[in-house]
């Protein structure tokens, strides 16, 4: 069983797999303990007082990514770094890795600081490591965050054991070795590789060389781009998935599910199902009906002949019209007298959007009379497991956890759902089981980011704007998968409780001067399953405002690059809107319909700007044309994973702005799949993306979620100004 | 049960299913070959996109008795042994892969439209329906064309 567990993530013959068993190898722990410097940046450019300056706002000062890491540090040393006798450097990632491309960045940062070749280091999933506590949780973009400081140091503590274990062989001072490409160096040419050290540094007795991290001007691999380190095995399709684990005997599982939203059985006749050849259980558990059978035709075969009677889910009787009218009762007043000739009013409203991953959601359970294995690519693995195990009636130290690639998650995976009803129906029927959602499944029954509603007036006089107020009502996002708990390991300071409004204090900041500046989340409950997505509020939220600051512009007679530059309070976010100005000429000429549009959005402690040019001659089917896309992230580990994930950014932001989202009929969702779910295809993509990476600036921000707000707002101002209407309603073609 | 007989990756394989079974979970779940997707299996997603005597078709919706006698190439059987196809070649230059999920359907669709056209227009990338979530679709442009030249 542990064999098969492995397969998920390492591209070794089977013969390699067994983990550690007969090797000798060493283990090396790294305490880190530098204190973390909270709120050390501020966004200020002291040097430019033109515009109203606004008080530091909640997120500039500690933010969401600095809990995080203060959650995950106290237990940062633990985490495991190992050299293999042949010469193998192996690194268990407590992050899950879903295209993200953390693997690769971590993979560089040891290779970096071990002077080890990349093609040495291998990066695994860890398996959900209780001992971790918060420090195995992928989320709120803080991966490289919280990674940077200890891994960095733990490899760097591993290189002060090769080195001394050399020095010993040669009987040299360490001071006079030198490492390159996977081996210690001696003045006179001398070499030992780490393979041939391994051994010695995992037993010598000596105190090893002082091991501090590289200073950065040393670096030869971080900062240069580089390539997925898995990119051979996923064009040869020997990348292996959740559906892809080989485990003997399990039985593929797919779940009849309810027409509502969270709909419940009531009866079900499984005899034509059952009578199927290959159809080996029927089982009933709480989301539906689970059909076990030899094979994933036969599963589904045998589901479509259930015939079974459904009770209502609690969201019948909303719709998306109940349910806007809700959020817009819910939002905050405003308090600043709108004044006709000094106020801009905009209300905005955003549908809901699945997270729709491309790899269904899946699980493979093996669960026995006294242990559990599970596989699964997962967020938030250590909470799943305690969740599984209660579900099983096991103790959590029986029930393994394996994290397997994933196939994209855009936050859909900081839940456990499918390894849940998996873990059950093996329990249930005694035998190993794959179970998967159908893409249907996923679209009806997945998590949405919540629809929300956008209530903003921005004040102003003689060119300067005194005050903005946002309110935002949205419906609630369900943050049960550790949020709270990271809260208070975290140790933060923070009042109230740790929900959405929370969350929404430690994300939501406006970059501009504008005066007096509020931003409020009302969050309503509503019975429909929902859950942080890409860039969470981040991306509707800063969508309405840049589309404010455009009319803003307009209204005042201003060119919107120049009035963004005035206003803007760092010089972080001025610079990269500076870079796509320039790169991507701005106010250049464009024929009738088509327009250019720009947005910033400045979060996880790094900063972006996108200009989009649209050509929206026909409105219904407008397609971004050209996107500049300017980023910096303090320090760019990856200069190549990063543009990835700004064009990612891009394409769910056209998505999301022009034609992708669901609609809720009476408690359903209308939509069943990709044919109707109008995720961007290439058809939608731009012809020409550039992707400019700042120069390193400090320590590396966050990445993932960073390139969604900024492109959402340029492509929502581009096609403003195409189609010279006020979009107010998103998607705009739905 | 009739048992159908055709070629998958040069290999004469024999399997006795029902004539509707669709030829992605004989080939998943029957022959073990993983390289094609389930995304949708309905025919939208594109992600498991394989050959059939050379030309793209989603497996999802291709009944297995239409294979009787044809020669299927999946992702894994694109590459001459350790020698890569230029498009996979082209897609490992180009850093084209995320989460990699859609990306053996991407393959087998770039693979496919250069068999029928040496130089590839924007417009006939543009026709590519394979969905990928990830949004890696200018990367995949430049490296239908980069393959494209190689070729
Ligand atoms: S799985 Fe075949 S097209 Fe989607
Ligand atoms: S790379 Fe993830 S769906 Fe395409």
């Amino acid at each position: 069983m542990a064999g098969a567990g492995d397969q998920i993530n390492r591209a070794d013959p089977p013969t390699d797999r067994k983990r550690g068993i007969g090797r000798r190898r060493f283990l090396t722990f790294a305490i880190a303990a530098p204190t973390l410097a909270v709120g050390g940046y501020v966004g200020y450019d002291a040097t430019d007082a033109q515009a109203l300056p606004s008080l530091p706002q909640p997120a500039d000062l500690l933010d969401l990514g600095d809990v995080i890491t203060l959650a995950s540090r106290p237990t940062a040393w633990t985490m495991a770094l190992r050299v293999e006798e042949d010469g193998t450097v192996v690194f268990e990632l407590p992050r899950a890795e879903s295209g993200q491309g953390i693997t690769t960045a971590v993979a560089m940062l040891i290779a970096e600081e071990l002077d080890a070749k990349l093609s040495d280091v291998r990066v695994e999933l860890a398996d959900a490591t209780p001992s971790l506590l918060w420090n195995q949780f992928t989320g709120g973009s803080t991966s490289m965050r919280t990674l940077w400081e200890p891994v960095r140091q733990i490899a760097a503590a591993a290189r002060g054991r090769l080195v001394t274990a050399a020095a010993k062989r040669w009987g040299v001072e360490a001071s006079v070795l030198v490492t390159r490409d996977s081996a210690v160096v001696a003045a006179d040419g001398r070499t030992l590789t780490f393979a041939e050290l391994a051994v010695e540094a995992a037993t010598t007795t000596s105190a090893p060389v002082t091991a501090l991290p590289k200073d950065a001007k040393n670096y030869k691999l971080v900062g240069q781009p580089t390539g997925r380190v898995d990119a051979r095995d996923i064009v040869t399709g020997k990348a292996k998935y959740t559906m892809d684990v080989e485990v003997e005997g399990a039985l593929a599982t797919v779940v009849a599910r309810p027409p509502t939203i969270r709909g419940t059985v009531v009866s079900v006749d499984d005899t034509a199902a059952r009578a199927m050849r290959g159809v080996v259980a029927v089982t009933r558990i709480d989301t539906g009906v689970a059909v076990s059978a030899t094979s994933f035709d036969i599963a589904l075969k045998a589901r479509d002949a259930l015939k079974i009677t459904w009770k209502d889910g609690p969201a019948v009787g909303l719709s998306d019209s109940t349910i806007k009218n809700k959020l817009r009762s819910a939002v905050a007043p405003l308090v600043v007298p709108g004044l006709l000739s000094s106020a801009l009013d905009a209300e905005f409203d955003f549908a809901f959007v699945p997270h729709a991953p491309m790899e269904v959601l899946g699980a493979v359970a093996d669960v026995r009379s006294d242990r559990a294995e599970v596989w699964f690519p997962c967020q938030s693995p250590i909470v799943a497991q305690n969740e599984i195990a209660r579900a099983v009636g096991l103790p959590v130290d029986q029930v393994t956890v394996h994290v397997s690639r994933a196939g994209g998650s855009f936050g859909r995976r900081l839940f456990w759902d499918p390894a849940l009803e998996a873990a059950v129906v093996s329990k249930k029927i005694g035998k190993p089981v794959r179970l998967m959602w159908t893409r249907a499944d996923d679209t009806k029954h997945g998590r949405l980011r919540p629809a929300s509603h956008h209530k903003i007036r921005a004040t102003h006089m003689l060119g300067d704007v005194q005050a903005f107020e946002h309110r935002m009502a949205a419906v609630e996002t369900d943050l049960e998968h550790g949020f709270g708990e990271i809260i208070s390991a975290s140790g933060a300071a923070v009042s109230g409780p740790a929900d959405g409004s929370l969350f929404f204090q430690l994300s939501a900041t406006c970059p501009y001067n504008f005066g007096v500046v509020t931003q409020l989340l009302s969050e309503v409950p509503m019975p429909l399953p929902t859950g942080s997505w890409r860039s969470v509020y981040s991306a509707n939220l800063r969508t309405a405002e840049e589309i404010v600051v455009d009319e803003l512009a307009a209204k005042l007679g201003r060119d919107p690059v120049k009035f963004r530059t005035q206003m803007l309070k760092s010089a972080r976010v001025k610079a990269v809107l500076a870079k796509v100005a320039a790169e991507g000429q701005w106010g250049k000429a464009m024929p009738a319909g088509h327009a250019q549009g720009v947005g910033v959005h400045e979060e996880y402690r790094s900063a972006t700007a996108c200009l989009v040019e649209i050509d929206a001659r026909d409105p219904k089917a407008p397609r971004v044309t050209r996107a500049t896309i300017a980023v910096d992230v303090g320090l760019p580990v990856n200069p190549t994973g990063l543009k990835a994930q700004m064009m990612g950014g891009l394409m769910d932001a056209i998505s999301t702005i022009l034609q992708a989202g669901v609609h809720i009929d009476d408690g359903r969702v209308r939509e069943s799949s990709y044919g109707d779910f109008q995720y961007a295809r290439q058809k939608h993509a731009p012809i020409k993306l550039d992707v400019f990476v700042m120069p390193p600036s400090g320590r590396p921000g966050g990445a993932g979620e960073l390139g969604v707000p900024a492109a959402a707002a340029a492509v929502a101002n581009a096609y403003a100004r195409a189609t010279r209407t006020r979009p107010r309603s998103f998607p705009i073609n739905f | 049960m009739p048992t159908y007989r055709f070629f998958v990756n040069g290999e004469h394989v024999a399997v006795d299913v029902a004539a509707d079974t669709p030829l992605l979970w004989v080939l998943r779940d029957h022959l073990g070959i993983t390289g094609p997707k389930y995304g949708c299996g309905v025919g939208v997603c594109k992600a498991c996109t394989s050959h059939m005597d050379g030309a793209a078709v989603t497996p999802c919706t291709v009944p297995v008795s239409q294979c009787q006698g044809r020669k299927i190439t999946t992702i894994e059987g694109l590459a001459d042994g350790d020698d890569l196809h230029p498009v996979q070649e082209a897609w490992i230059t180009d850093d084209v892969a995320q989460c990699g999920f859609c990306q053996p359907g991407q393959i087998m669709a770039a693979a496919a439209l250069l068999k029928k056209t040496k130089t590839p227009t924007d417009a006939e990338i543009d026709a590519i329906e394979n969905v990928c979530r990830c949004g890696t679709y200018c990367r995949i442009r430049d490296a239908i064309k980069r393959a494209a030249a190689a070729m």
